[in-house]
């Protein structure tokens, strides 16, 4: 079982293991080390986009050091090398998503790109008037516009499977919306507003069962759990390298090789063909055909870094340390008056979305942020969400392998305060 | 708490923030706009009564931050009883205030001229992401006045 909780589960608190030392984990991110209105700065938004360890930020520089030059290219000796370096970096998505081969591995932008590129290829292709997307009232809007703007183009209908008022997907729901209409599920693995993990597994399983493909946002589930495509049986599965630690500007696809293949070409440029006429261009194979043009050479090495830090500290340890922070935020925050926790759920990655009666999220962020605490206040980009929940915004803290105890104190404190001042 | 803190948040605002002035639908209002903050998802609704080129009566409803209900309700105090274009300079004269826009509005803004209870909003300028706000309602009362129908954001 590959769901937080159920790693929490299986990991055994065992005497001989060394404990995960936060603290030496926090001296391999340099930004940490900042003080913020006098204050040392307390990262609560790495959901948003998580910092940077010095191993991601030394390949970067290294790339463009010692290492740099286009890639597919030159017959000389730095092109080669940095055509090994990012066909290398293709390899340890391909390993860290337990993808069977790493041509099914596309580079893109990051997730939002990733869903645009399937939305307007396999989207164009395969989807029809009156065919059906099904989403979740959870998704961020980068899993919900792409579909409406194929909706207002093809005459698609946007189906969403309803949440209760833990936050949890109505799967019978989910079931009765599966029809001979529908042609994809896109679903997110992990709520970035609430936290919530999903069940993707079934979800996959009951939809496969009518022969419908599904789309997975991973964006804030690899940060924190392993994932692994084959096991889920995913046919797509995306996210962005800024949030699991990698630089900003990169992220992944993964598809089904057969699904590749069929799927037409994204955008239209260099790299991405085999051969050019006026008359007529054949188009490169998979992954190339959807890589068109120089891409961001640097921010792939630079993502490949990441996965090895992450990898190098391992998920059980990662998962374990994060789960704890979470319990104790959450009792912790329970215990504020007037507070309202949202995505009560079991299952949830590190994320903690409140508000606080009679003080609005945005006064909360300003509050937190002269105590040197950095939290998101707003919609989250999640905004039919919060219309289901009956507010506007919510604020939140979300905790990345970084995070400590003592920040979920600076947090209770810093809303305590909040409280008292709006009091 | 931190004097910073207290530059932003003026006892004024408090007050204005946890019991708006002027908060409702007046059934004799003649014009209204909604404001939206796409940024934070607050809204609210402005209502103005106008007379002869005059706004006799100001008035809002809706839900936001401290800042914006705080805005909201002094802006209603504010603009009652200015004519249409003493209501409108006033906006400019408060933007350059919160905004701290450059030029010659920036200097009357600068020592709080004209500008009553509203100087009270001067901290505002030390945090960009709070001026939409602060200036939310102002862009809902600017939009009543001239009698749009559609609603306007901060990001117009």
């Amino acid at each position: 079982m590959t769901t937080a909780a159920g790693i929490r589960r299986q990991v055994q608190r065992d005497s001989d293991r060394l404990a995960f030392d936060v603290r030496r984990v926090r001296e391999d991110f340099p930004i940490l080390k900042q003080r913020v209105n006098g204050r040392p700065l307390v990262f609560l938004d790495s959901a948003a986009s998580a910092q940077k360890p010095r191993a991601v930020i030394r390949a970067v520089q290294q790339c463009y050091e010692r290492e740099y030059a286009n890639i597919h290219r030159g017959v000389y000796f730095l092109s080669e090398r940095a055509t090994e370096l990012f066909e290398g970096a293709r390899v340890k998505v391909q390993r860290f998503l337990g993808a069977r081969e790493a041509r099914e591995i596309i580079f893109v932008r990051g997730a939002t790109e990733a869903i645009n590129l399937v939305a307007q290829t396999y989207g164009r292709k395969f989807l029809n008037r009156a065919d059906e997307v099904v989403l979740s009232t959870l998704e961020h809007h980068s899993n919900i516009v792409p579909w409406q703007m194929l909706r207002d183009e093809k005459g698609l209908t946007l189906r969403i499977i309803p949440i209760d008022d833990s936050g949890a997907l109505r799967m019978e729901e989910y079931e009765k919306l599966l029809g001979t209409r529908t042609k994809l599920v896109a679903v997110t693995h992990c709520s970035n507003a609430l936290g919530i993990v999903t069940p993707v597994k079934e979800i996959i399983r009951l939809a496969h069962e009518k022969g419908i493909p599904v789309l997975v946002d991973g964006c804030q589930a690899v940060p924190h759990m392993p994932v692994d495509v084959r096991d889920l049986d995913c046919d797509f599965y995306v996210f962005s390298g800024h949030k699991l630690y990698g630089p900003s500007g990169i992220g992944a696809l993964y598809g089904k090789a057969a699904l590749l293949e069929a799927m037409p070409p994204y955008q239209g440029g260099g790299d991405m063909i085999s051969t050019v006429t006026f008359e007529k261009t054949e188009y490169n194979v998979i992954p190339h055909k959807f890589e068109a043009g120089t891409p961001n050479i640097a921010g792939a090495i630079g993502l490949g870094a990441a996965i090895d830090y992450v990898s190098g500290l391992g998920f059980d340890e990662i998962v374990d340390h994060e789960q704890e922070l979470l319990e104790y935020a959450t009792e912790a925050l329970a215990e504020t008056n007037s507070l309202r926790l949202f995505g009560t759920v079991e299952d949830k990655v590190c994320i903690l979305s409140f508000i606080i009666e009679g003080v609005h999220p945005h006064d909360i962020g300003t509050i937190l942020d002269h105590e040197g605490i950095a939290i998101r206040a707003g919609h989250h980009c999640a905004q039919p969400l919060m219309d289901r929940f009956g507010v506007t915004a919510t604020a939140r803290a979300s905790f990345g392998l970084y995070n400590t105890r003592e920040d979920v104190d600076a947090l209770v404190a810093g809303v305590r305060k909040a409280v008292e001042f709006f009091g | 708490m931190t004097f910073d803190l207290r530059e932003l948040y003026q006892e004024v605002i408090l007050d204005h923030a946890k019991q708006p002035r002027n908060f409702g639908h007046p059934p004799a209002c003649n014009r209204q706009a909604k404001g939206h903050n796409p940024l934070c998802g607050d809204r609210l609704t402005v209502y103005l009564t106008i007379e002869d080129g005059v706004v006799t009566d100001a008035a809002f409803e809706g839900a936001g931050c401290a800042i914006s209900m705080a805005s909201a309700s002094l802006m209603t105090e504010m603009v009652k009883n200015k004519t249409e274009a003493e209501a409108h300079s006033l906006f400019e004269l408060f933007h350059a205030l919160v905004a701290g826009d450059q030029g010659e509005n920036a200097e009357n803004a600068g020592d709080g001229a004209d500008l009553g209870k509203l100087a009270v909003f001067s901290g505002v300028r030390e945090y960009p992401v709070r001026v939409k706000c602060a200036t939310l309602p102002w862009h809902a009362f600017a939009a009543a006045l001239k009698g749009k129908q559609d609603d306007v954001t901060t990001e117009e």
